[in-house]
C-alpha cells in the first residue's frame, strides 16, 4: 500500500469534519475510483464504446464540492462526468448501463458516457462540447434566481474549456445579473494532450474572473477537506446573493484524456509521483487511521462493500438488454 | 437660395414614416447638426438633424402626420432676407399628409391578398381586426406572458430600447425588467443561459436581433437545446422559443441577408415556424411559446410592417404542421412560406390574368411539414413550383421535390421547379440585390414552364 509522502499534507485539524464525514468522503471517492477502473476494464472488453473519459485521480474535487451542497442545488459538467453523477447520488447501475448502451442506462442507452442527466438529483449533464455547459450552468442559476429560491449551481469545466469564449460571455452576465453559480475549474493541467503552459497565457485560472469582478481562489484538489472548505465559502457567497464565484481546483488525472489516449505528452514518472505523493483517497485513508476513526479492517470492509456495488453495476450493465429498436424514434419531441 | 428639407430614410426598410414632432418653428434660425424634428420610422423614433444652415421658411408637413413618403419635402430653409413664399410649393402634397397620425390606420402598406376560402384556423363569423405582423407578434408574447409567469423575453435591446424592430415595444413597462431582459451583445453566451434556464424550469423567448447573429449561438441551439431530450432518454426537455428577423431585409449586404429556413429545418428536435401573415404570426407564436420543445421562429423584417386581418379571439393558436391554402386553383400548385408567399401570391394574380389557375399553399411550419396538403394538391394539379428566399442547394424546395417524386411521381406532368434565391452571397448594389432575390416574375416563368405555356 502506498503511503502518503507529501510532508505538507493537511490533516483534519481545523476543518470542520466529523468521523462520519471522513468516512463518507472515503466511501464516495473510492466508489468513483473503483467504478472508473471497472469502466476502463469494460471498455477494454469492448462492452463500452466511443469516447470514455475517466475521472481517476480527480475524485476529491467533486466529493469535496458536493460536501457543501443542499437539496435543490444543481450541478452540470462536461463529458468527464461519471464521478459527478456518482457523487450526487445517481445509481451506479444506471450510469454503468448507460456506458454499455443498455435499456437500463440513465438515458435508456441513447446518451452514452458523455450525456446523462437526472432531474431527481439535479444533475443537468454530461455535455460533449467543451465549454458549452458553462452558460447552461449559469442558466440554471438564472432560473433559480428568477424563481426566488436560494439554490446554487455548480458549473464544472476544465482548464481546456477555460479558454473558450463563451465562458467569458457567461462570466460577464453572471456577474452583471448576480447569478448564484459557482464556476469550478477542474485544472488537471492538460487540455487533452496540451499542457496548460502551452495553451494558456497566464497560469492562474482563478483570476480569470477579475475583469468581471468575480472573486476566485485556488484550491488543492487532491485534498478533499480543502475542497470542502472552499466549497462552503463559495456556496455562502452565492446563497447570500453576492453573485458568482470561481474555484480553480488543482487536480490531476491519472489516466489519459479518454480511453484512446496513450498520454505520451507527459512522463510515466510524473503520473507515478502524483499517485505516490498526492493521492486524494490515500490522504483520507491516512486521516481516518491516524485519527483513530477507523481500523485497517474497517477500511477493508468498506473496500469490499464498494467492490460489491461496482460489480453489481457491471453485472447489470452487461445483462440489461439493448434498447428496443423502437427507441430510435422516441424522445425526439416532448 | 432656398433649400428643401426632405423626409429622410432612417432605416434599411423604411419607405415612409410619421413626422412625430417639429423641434423648430417657422422663422427659427437653424445651424447644421441642429435637431429639426423627431421622425418615427418602422423601427424607432429618430431625431432628424439639419444638414444645411438657414432660416425655417416654411413647414410643409405638419407634426403628427403619418405615412410621409421618403424624399417628400417637409420644410424649406431660406437665407436671410429671402421669403419662403418665393419657394414653389411641392408639386403634390403626399396623400396622407393631411391625416393626423392618431386617426390614420396603422396599415400603411398594400392590403393583404384576400383569402379565397373560409379559414380552418378560426370559426365562421369570428370578428376580425387589421393588424401588422409586428403588432401580432407583440400581442402573442404579451398574452402568453400574462398567462404564464415562467415565460420571459431575453435579447439585445428588447427592453429599454423597446426592441430593435419594435416587436417588444411596451413589454418592459408591463412586465418589468425581471421578465424583459436586455442582454449584452453576446449571442453565444445568452443563448446558453436561456437554454440552461429552460432546463431549470423556465420558458424563455430568445429574441435574436436577426438570425444572422444566431450563427454565433448555433451550437447551443442545436447541440444543447435540440438534442438534450433525446440524449437524456426523455428526461430533460427544453421549452424555448428562438425568434427574430430572418432573411434579406434591404441593402444590408451579405452578412445580414440570409434565410436560415433550410438550415434549422434539418435538425430533429427542433420545430421550425416561418409565418407570412399576421394571423399566423400571432397564432403560431402563441403555440410556439406553449410548445414543450425548442422552436425556431423565423420572422421577416420586410413583413413586420404589413397588415393582415387577425381574428379577435380570447385565445387563438394555430397548430404546427398544418399548411394553409391561400388560394385554390387547378393548373399548378405553388408552395411557399414566409416572405416567399408575397411572390407566390403576386405570381398567382399575374397568372390568373393569363388564364392560369394556381393553387397557393403556405407551409407555415417547416418542421413538421404538412406533406399531406402539398401532395393532395399536386395530385390534383399535377404540377408544382416551390418558392423561397434561401439558397438553392439543400433548399426546402429540394426536399419537397424529392418527397413529391417519391410519393406522387405518377401524378406529375412536369418536373417540380424550385424558385430560390441565387447561389451567391447577397450583394449590396440595389440592382444586383434585386437580381439575387427570388421574384414573382421568376415564379410566373417557372409556372409557365411546368404548364407548357
Amino acid at each position: 500500500m502506498a503511503t502518503r509522502k507529501n510532508p505538507e499534507a493537511k490533516g483534519a485539524e481545523g476543518a470542520n469534519v466529523s468521523k462520519d464525514d471522513l468516512l463518507k468522503y472515503y466511501r464516495d471517492m473510492l466508489l468513483i475510483r473503483r467504478f472508473e477502473e471497472k469502466a476502463g476494464q469494460l471498455y477494454g472488453m469492448g462492452l463500452i464504446g466511443g469516447f470514455c473519459h475517466l475521472y481517476i485521480g480527480q475524485e476529491a474535487v467533486v466529493v469535496g464540492l458536493e460536501a457543501a451542497t443542499k437539496e435543490g442545488d444543481k450541478r452540470i459538467t462536461s463529458y468527464r462526468d461519471h464521478g459527478h453523477m456518482l457523487a450526487c447520488g445517481m445509481d451506479p447501475k444506471g450510469v454503468m448501463a448507460e456506458l454499455t448502451g443498455r435499456e437500463g442506462g440513465l438515458s435508456k442507452g441513447k446518451g452514452g458516457s458523455m450525456h446523462m442527466f437526472s432531474k431527481e438529483k439535479h444533475f443537468y449533464g454530461g455535455h460533449g462540447i467543451v465549454g458549452a455547459q458553462v452558460p447552461l450552468g449559469a442558466g440554471l442559476a438564472f432560473a433559480d434566481k428568477y424563481m426566488g429560491n436560494d439554490n446554487v449551481t455548480f458549473a464544472y469545466f476544465g482548464d481546456g474549456a477555460a479558454n473558450q469564449g463563451q465562458v467569458y460571455e457567461t462570466f460577464n452576465m453572471a456577474a452583471l445579473w448576480k447569478l448564484p453559480v459557482i464556476f469550478v475549474i477542474e485544472n488537471n493541467q492538460y487540455a487533452m494532450g496540451t499542457a496548460q503552459k502551452r495553451s494558456t497565457s497566464t497560469p492562474d485560472l482563478y483570476t480569470r474572473g477579475e475583469a468581471f469582478g468575480i472573486p476566485g481562489e485556488t484550491v488543492d484538489g487532491m485534498d478533499v477537506l480543502a475542497v470542502k472548505a472552499a466549497s462552503e465559502k463559495a456556496v455562502a457567497h452565492c446563497r447570500a446573493g453576492e453573485g458568482p464565484y470561481i474555484l480553480e481546483v488543482k487536480t490531476y488525472r491519472y489516466r489519459g484524456h479518454s480511453m484512446s489516449d496513450p498520454a505520451k505528452y507527459r512522463s510515466r514518472e510524473e503520473v507515478q509521483k502524483m499517485r505516490d505523493e498526492r493521492d486524494a483517497i490515500e490522504h483520507v485513508r491516512e486521516l481516518l487511521l491516524a485519527g483513530g476513526h477507523a481500523t485497517d479492517d474497517d477500511l477493508k470492509a468498506i473496500d469490499k462493500e464498494i467492490k460489491a456495488v461496482v460489480n453489481e453495476a457491471a453485472e447489470f450493465s452487461k445483462t440489461s438488454p439493448e434498447p428496443a429498436l423502437s427507441e430510435l424514434w422516441t424522445d425526439i419531441y416532448a | 437660395m432656398a433649400t428643401e428639407v426632405l423626409m429622410p430614410a432612417l432605416s434599411p426598410t423604411m419607405e415612409e414614416g410619421t413626422l412625430a414632432k417639429w423641434l423648430v418653428k417657422e422663422g427659427d434660425t437653424v445651424t447644421s447638426g441642429q435637431i429639426l424634428a423627431e421622425i418615427e420610422t418602422d423601427k424607432a423614433t429618430m431625431e432628424f438633424e439639419a444638414v444645411d444652415e438657414g432660416i425655417v421658411g416654411k413647414i410643409l408637413v405638419a407634426e403628427g402626420t403619418a405615412g410621409v413618403k421618403v424624399n417628400t419635402p417637409i420644410a424649406v430653409l431660406v437665407e436671410e432676407g429671402e421669403s419662403a413664399d418665393a419657394v414653389p410649393a411641392p408639386a403634390a402634397a403626399p396623400a396622407a399628409a393631411a391625416v393626423p397620425a392618431a386617426a390614420a390606420p396603422v396599415a400603411a402598406e398594400a392590403p393583404a391578398p384576400v383569402v379565397s376560402k373560409a379559414s380552418a384556423d378560426w370559426p365562421e363569423g369570428t370578428p376580425m381586426k387589421t393588424m401588422t405582423v409586428r403588432e401580432a407578434l407583440r400581442e402573442a408574447m404579451a398574452e402568453e406572458m400574462r398567462a404564464t409567469p415562467e415565460v420571459y423575453l431575453m435579447g439585445e435591446e428588447v427592453g429599454e430600447y423597446q426592441g430593435a424592430y419594435k416587436i417588444s415595444q411596451g413589454l418592459l413597462d408591463e412586465f418589468g425588467a425581471k421578465r424583459v431582459i436586455d442582454t449584452p451583445i453576446t449571442e453565444h453566451g445568452f443563448t446558453g443561459i436561456a437554454v440552461g434556464s429552460a432546463f431549470g424550469g423556465l420558458r424563455p423567448i430568445v429574441e435574436f436581433m436577426t438570425f444572422n447573429f444566431a450563427m454565433q449561438a448555433i451550437d447551443q441551439i442545436i447541440n444543447s437545446a435540440a438534442k438534450t431530450l433525446y440524449m437524456s432518454g426523455g428526461q430533460m426537455g427544453c421549452p424555448i422559443v428562438f425568434r427574430g428577423a430572418n432573411g434579406a431585409a434591404a441593402r444590408v449586404g451579405a452578412q445580414h441577408s440570409q434565410d436560415y429556413a433550410a438550415w434549422y429545418a434539418q435538425i430533429p428536435g427542433l420545430k421550425v415556424v416561418m409565418p407570412y401573415s399576421a394571423a399566423d404570426a400571432k397564432g403560431l407564436l402563441k403555440q410556439a411559446i406553449r410548445d414543450p420543445n425548442p422552436v425556431i421562429f423565423l420572422e421577416n423584417e420586410i413583413l413586420y410592417g404589413r397588415s393582415f386581418e387577425v381574428p379577435v379571439l380570447d385565445d387563438f393558436t394555430i397548430p404546427f404542421g398544418k399548411a394553409r391554402i391561400w388560394r385554390e386553383g387547378t393548373d399548378v400548385t405553388i408552395v411557399s412560406f414566409g416572405i416567399g408567399m408575397s411572390h407566390a401570391l403576386e405570381a398567382a394574380d399575374k397568372l390568373a390574368a393569363e388564364g392560369i389557375s394556381a393553387e397557393v399553399i403556405d407551409l407555415r411550419t417547416l418542421r413538421p411539414i404538412d406533406y399531406d396538403t402539398v401532395l393532395a394538391s399536386v395530385m390534383k394539379t399535377n404540377r408544382c413550383v416551390t418558392v423561397e428566399e434561401g439558397f438553392p442547394v439543400g433548399s426546402i424546395g429540394n426536399h419537397l421535390s424529392a418527397t413529391i417524386m417519391e410519393r406522387a411521381f405518377d401524378y406529375l406532368d412536369a418536373p417540380v421547379i424550385n424558385c430560390t434565391g441565387k447561389d451567391v452571397p447577397m450583394p449590396y448594389a440595389a440592382n444586383l440585390e434585386k437580381l439575387a432575390l427570388v421574384t414573382s416574375d421568376e415564379v410566373v416563368a417557372a409556372v409557365k414552364k411546368v404548364t407548357y405555356r
